[in-house]
């Protein structure tokens, strides 16, 4: 009891603190916190980005809870919107129109809701990205990679589920596709339907069902997991980028008071003001066009949300018959004849790989580079060429899928065929990744090959000398010795042969993993060594006297000629 | 970095930390750059301008929050029977104008003070290792005496009749969502209480007359012009008050006239149409999307979601597109009084795929 009594608390601050300390204990919390060490870089800002839209998703759709009515009761439409006066309807999508017509503010808080989620999952997107190609995601932090894959499958769920419940033309038309992709999965397709809808598609279930996913099991699982990826950072500190100064063992940042908190703080109004500056210009999702949904119209050029869009495009991209083939088989059993409709169920093939190749990456670039290490630097992207490779036929992977979704869009407005669009697009979806790894790794090693020219032998300054004796050199400017560090800082990967088992056999899979490793790490740049840079260094010098000494000994032999004139 | 394999083999928990043999770059790490300071640091009169920058940025977020009100009381709402979509921009721009600058002025504000005015100097903190090996022995320590001492491991009964009854314990929460599909239960028939039955059917049946969507009119054959295609619902599904949308979402059928002599026609089908007017399931056979677009002079089909094409002159075979199989046939005849009406439902199921879908007729199917 001493140490309290000890402690006399003279200042505001200190009253304060002696209040909350002795019932909490949150001394510790601020001496934790208070001036913890954030890195700075401008890719660090996407997690935020990610993390504020939620927050302002969240706020926002608090809001719009209290006029939605999630009922699919009949109502005949007597609102203020004049056009469909009178119109049949749903009770929810009749709440959405007195939301956007009778609620002050509630067409702008509909659209913050929209842009703010659509920025969400952007954010989120990106963020994976930058996670990806500057390797954070290795030991000891590939747990909270598999949290943050978990994270962006939750944030489309959320997407998906309340881009339907406006119960317009278009979201349901969304839905019976959903309806559709379901009924094609054999054995369960058709029970997952009736479970989902209540019975037969559209139902009367349907939107009640997705609120309560959209507004309280999704978004609650969205939080746990944003609380579990925050408190992992938290534990294994930030990772920081390449530089002098910088360590595995250290970190080199921002305390959190006061900079980092002013600027992570300062951004997350930022963040708002640009989703209320968007929302206030930029009309998006104008339900009131599209009319209550009705499974017969449907207007050409339906797009869904952007981040559903891959998954769309890889719909469209399948063919149903191959000339006269059908991809739909009919398997003959004994209560009758089963249906297997490939031309759906294939297009889930892609875009599970792509799921999980994402979540397992962090253990398959293991299984390649053996490398099990702690690293808490972070690479830059060419010099992990393979990996970065990788990426980039994944994304152009992705985006073929994701423009696949607007084929119909393309053809129209750049005048084409809408057949060769699908065509061009289902070549590149195959060609277009096998091509962007290669091109990569080359841009990579290029680039790393210049990192040498320059750590080797300086800037080109572009100034040309010219000695009497005829030998022309261009005078290089060598770089500083930090950024000659940054440079020649890092290691590469090289590849592991086929390794014998314990009964001293190669097995198959240990020749596919040397193959791999083969492919992807070949070819590499090795970093100036010591020597090599010690070497060039000799090498400049021996220019420089050279060109010193002629040029000393041309200026004595002017000067002799001007003293003997 | 030769060598390939990383960490103790004697000691699996050790874990190596990248970088520790960092000595074997070209040139030692020169360690951080010197702080170079900002003209804030050294000019008083500039670190006062920056105090008034961050100001006149907070001042600019409360004027940015008056015109907000302005935007919701000025603008006031939008009176009733009357839709002035002016007015709603109007105000939808004025709230995000005034929740922009609210926000911006203080964002931008807060970010400008952390950088033009407070210390900018980068910390240095060592990386404490996320785990060390003696915690986790005393942790797996502390665990093993826990199981010791719950004595799980020495009494198998009880582990055992424990996690078989863990292991059924939550079926009950699982079957409960066993009502999430509420249709069955009325039918004597099982087949029929679980729906999938059901599917099969749709309203249409013998002398079911074809009305125009929306208006519910019926149709006489000459209303069919060549070229058209009409959007065609059975009588009497308008005037539903219950289940409409499910009923429609597999009856909806589009109506169309072709010039006899270009359609081919397979056996069994020649008095399906009525000199040449032709009806056809209008849900897309590849996700059920309603196909929208009657391209009349190639005769094609479009469905508008995923651009799957079929051929009417083919009696809609895939001519393009994800869909694998052609869109159901309705067979169609003229009634007594002229107008256009049903031989009997579809022939098959209408719409996607589905498991139990068996394409061939009742008496084939043994049903």
């Amino acid at each position: 009891m001493s140490v309290i009594q000890d402690y006399q608390a003279s200042t505001k601050t200190g009253k304060i603190a002696n209040f909350v300390d002795t019932r909490m204990g949150a001394s510790k919390m601020v001496k934790e916190f208070g001036r913890k060490l954030f890195p700075d870089h401008w890719t660090f800002l996407f997690g935020e980005v990610a993390l504020y839209s939620f927050v302002i998703v969240v706020l926002s759709g608090a809001f719009l809870t209290f006029f939605f009515d999630p009922s699919m009761a009949h109502v005949v439409y007597d609102g203020a919107y004049k056009p469909l006066y009178g119109v049949e309807m749903s009770a929810a999508y009749a709440s959405a129109l007195d939301i956007s017509f009778e609620i002050r503010g509630g067409l702008f808080m509909r659209q913050v809701h929209h842009w703010g989620a659509l920025i969400f999952v952007a954010a989120a997107s990106v963020h994976m990205l930058r996670v990806f190609f500057t390797g954070a995601f290795r030991r000891p932090r590939e747990l909270n990679w598999v949290v943050g894959s978990v994270l962006l499958i939750l944030a489309l769920a959320a997407g998906f589920t309340g881009y339907s419940l406006p119960d317009e033309v278009l979201s349901g038309n969304g839905l019976r596709i959903i309806d559709g992709v379901m009924k094609a999965l054999p054995v369960v397709g058709t029970y997952m339907s009736f479970f989902f809808f209540g019975g037969e598609f559209p139902g009367d279930q349907i939107i009640p069902r997705l609120y309560s996913l959209h507004i309280m099991v999704v978004p609650a699982l969205i939080i746990l997991m944003v609380a579990i990826h925050l408190f992992m950072v938290v534990v294994h500190k930030h990772t920081q980028y390449p530089g002098p100064g910088r360590k595995h063992t250290n970190v080199v940042g921002y305390p959190v008071g006061p900079v980092y908190a002013a600027k992570a703080g300062g951004f997350f109004f930022i963040v708002f003001g640009i989703i209320a500056l968007i929302s206030g210009f930029l009309q998006i999702n104008p339900i009131w066009t599209y009319g209550p949904y009705d499974p017969s119209p449907v207007s050409a050029g339906t797009q869904p949300d952007w981040y559903i869009g891959w998954v769309d495009g890889i719909l469209r991209l399948m063919p149903g018959m191959l000339g006269d083939f059908s991809m739909l088989w009919h398997i003959p059993m004994p209560w009758g004849w089963n249906a297997l409709p490939l031309g759906v169920l294939i297009p889930l093939i892609p875009a599970g790989v792509l799921i999980v190749g994402m979540v397992l990456w962090p253990w398959l670039e293991r299984g390649m580079t053996g490398d099990n290490r702690e690293h808490h630097i972070l690479d830059r992207p060419r010099n992990a060429p393979g990996r970065t490779a990788v990426g980039v036929a994944g994304v152009i992977f992705y985006c073929v899928m994701w423009a696949a979704a607007s084929s119909d869009l393309m053809a129209v407005y750049f005048m084409l065929s809408l057949n060769d669009v699908a065509y061009a697009l289902r070549f590149l979806l195959i060609f277009g990744p096998i091509i962007g790894f290669i091109v990569t790794k080359r841009i990579c090693l290029a680039l790393q090959r210049k990192d040498r020219e320059i750590a080797l032998h300086g800037r080109e300054t572009g100034i040309i000398e010219w000695t009497p004796e005829g030998a022309i050199l261009e005078r290089h400017e060598m770089v500083d010795d930090y950024r000659l560090y940054e440079l020649v800082a890092y290691e590469t990967q090289q590849p592991i042969p086929a390794q014998p088992n314990n009964k001293g056999r190669v097995g198959l899979w240990s020749k596919f993993k040397a193959a791999c490793s083969r492919a992807f790490y070949e070819d590499r740049v090795e970093p100036v060594t010591a020597q090599e840079l010690a070497e060039a260094h000799a090498e400049h010098d021996q220019d420089r006297r050279k060109l010193q000494g002629s040029v000393g000994r041309t200026v004595q032999e002017l000067e002799g000629k001007r003293d003997n004139s | 970095m030769g060598e390939q394999r990383h960490g103790d083999p004697g000691k699996p928990g050790a874990v190596e930390r990248a970088g520790d043999d960092s000595g074997n770059f070209a040139i030692e790490d020169p360690g951080l750059p010197p702080h170079r300071p900002r003209i804030t640091d050294e000019d008083p009169r500039a670190a006062k301008r920056a105090e008034r920058q961050v100001s006149f940025l907070f001042i600019l977020s409360i004027i940015g929050t008056i015109v907000f009100f302005v935007g919701y009381f000025g603008v006031g709402q939008l009176p009733l029977d009357e839709t002035d979509m002016g007015i709603i921009r109007l105000q939808n721009t004025l709230l995000g104008l005034g929740t922009a600058f609210a926000m911006l002025g203080i964002g931008v504000g807060i970010v400008q003070w952390g950088r033009a005015l407070m210390p900018d100097h980068e910390w240095v903190e060592e990386r404490e290792s996320v785990a060390n090996e003696e915690d986790r022995s005393d942790a797996v320590n502390m665990i093993n005496d826990i199981a010791d001492e719950s004595q799980i491991k020495r009494r198998p009964l009880l582990r055992n009749t424990l996690i078989g009854a863990l292991a059924i314990a939550p079926l009950p929460a699982v079957a409960m969502f066993r009502d999430l599909d509420n249709t069955g239960n009325q039918s004597e028939d099982p087949a029929q209480n679980f729906g999938v039955e059901r599917m099969r059917h749709t309203m249409w049946d013998t002398g079911t007359r074809l009305v125009r969507d929306v208006t519910g009119t019926p149709i006489k054959a000459e209303d069919v012009t060549i070229g058209s295609a009409l959007h065609v619902v059975p009588d009497g599904l308008l005037d539903m008050e219950h289940d409409k949308l499910n009923q429609k979402a597999k009856a909806v059928v589009l109506l169309m006239r072709l010039n006899p002599e270009q359609m081919q026609i397979s056996d069994g089908r020649e008095d399906w149409h009525v000199d040449g007017i032709v009806a056809y399931s209008k849900i897309c056979t590849h996700v059920g999307c309603p196909i929208a677009l009657y391209e009349q002079h190639t005769h094609h089909l479009l469905c508008p979601c995923h651009q799957s094409t079929y051929d009417l002159t083919q009696e809609c075979k895939v001519v393009f597109g994800p869909a694998s199989h052609p869109l159901p046939q309705l067979p169609i005849t003229v009634d007594n009084d002229g107008y256009l009406v049903a031989q009997s439902d579809f022939q098959e199921p209408v719409g996607p795929v589905y498991w139990e879908r068996d394409p061939r007729p009742a008496e084939e199917r043994g049903a």
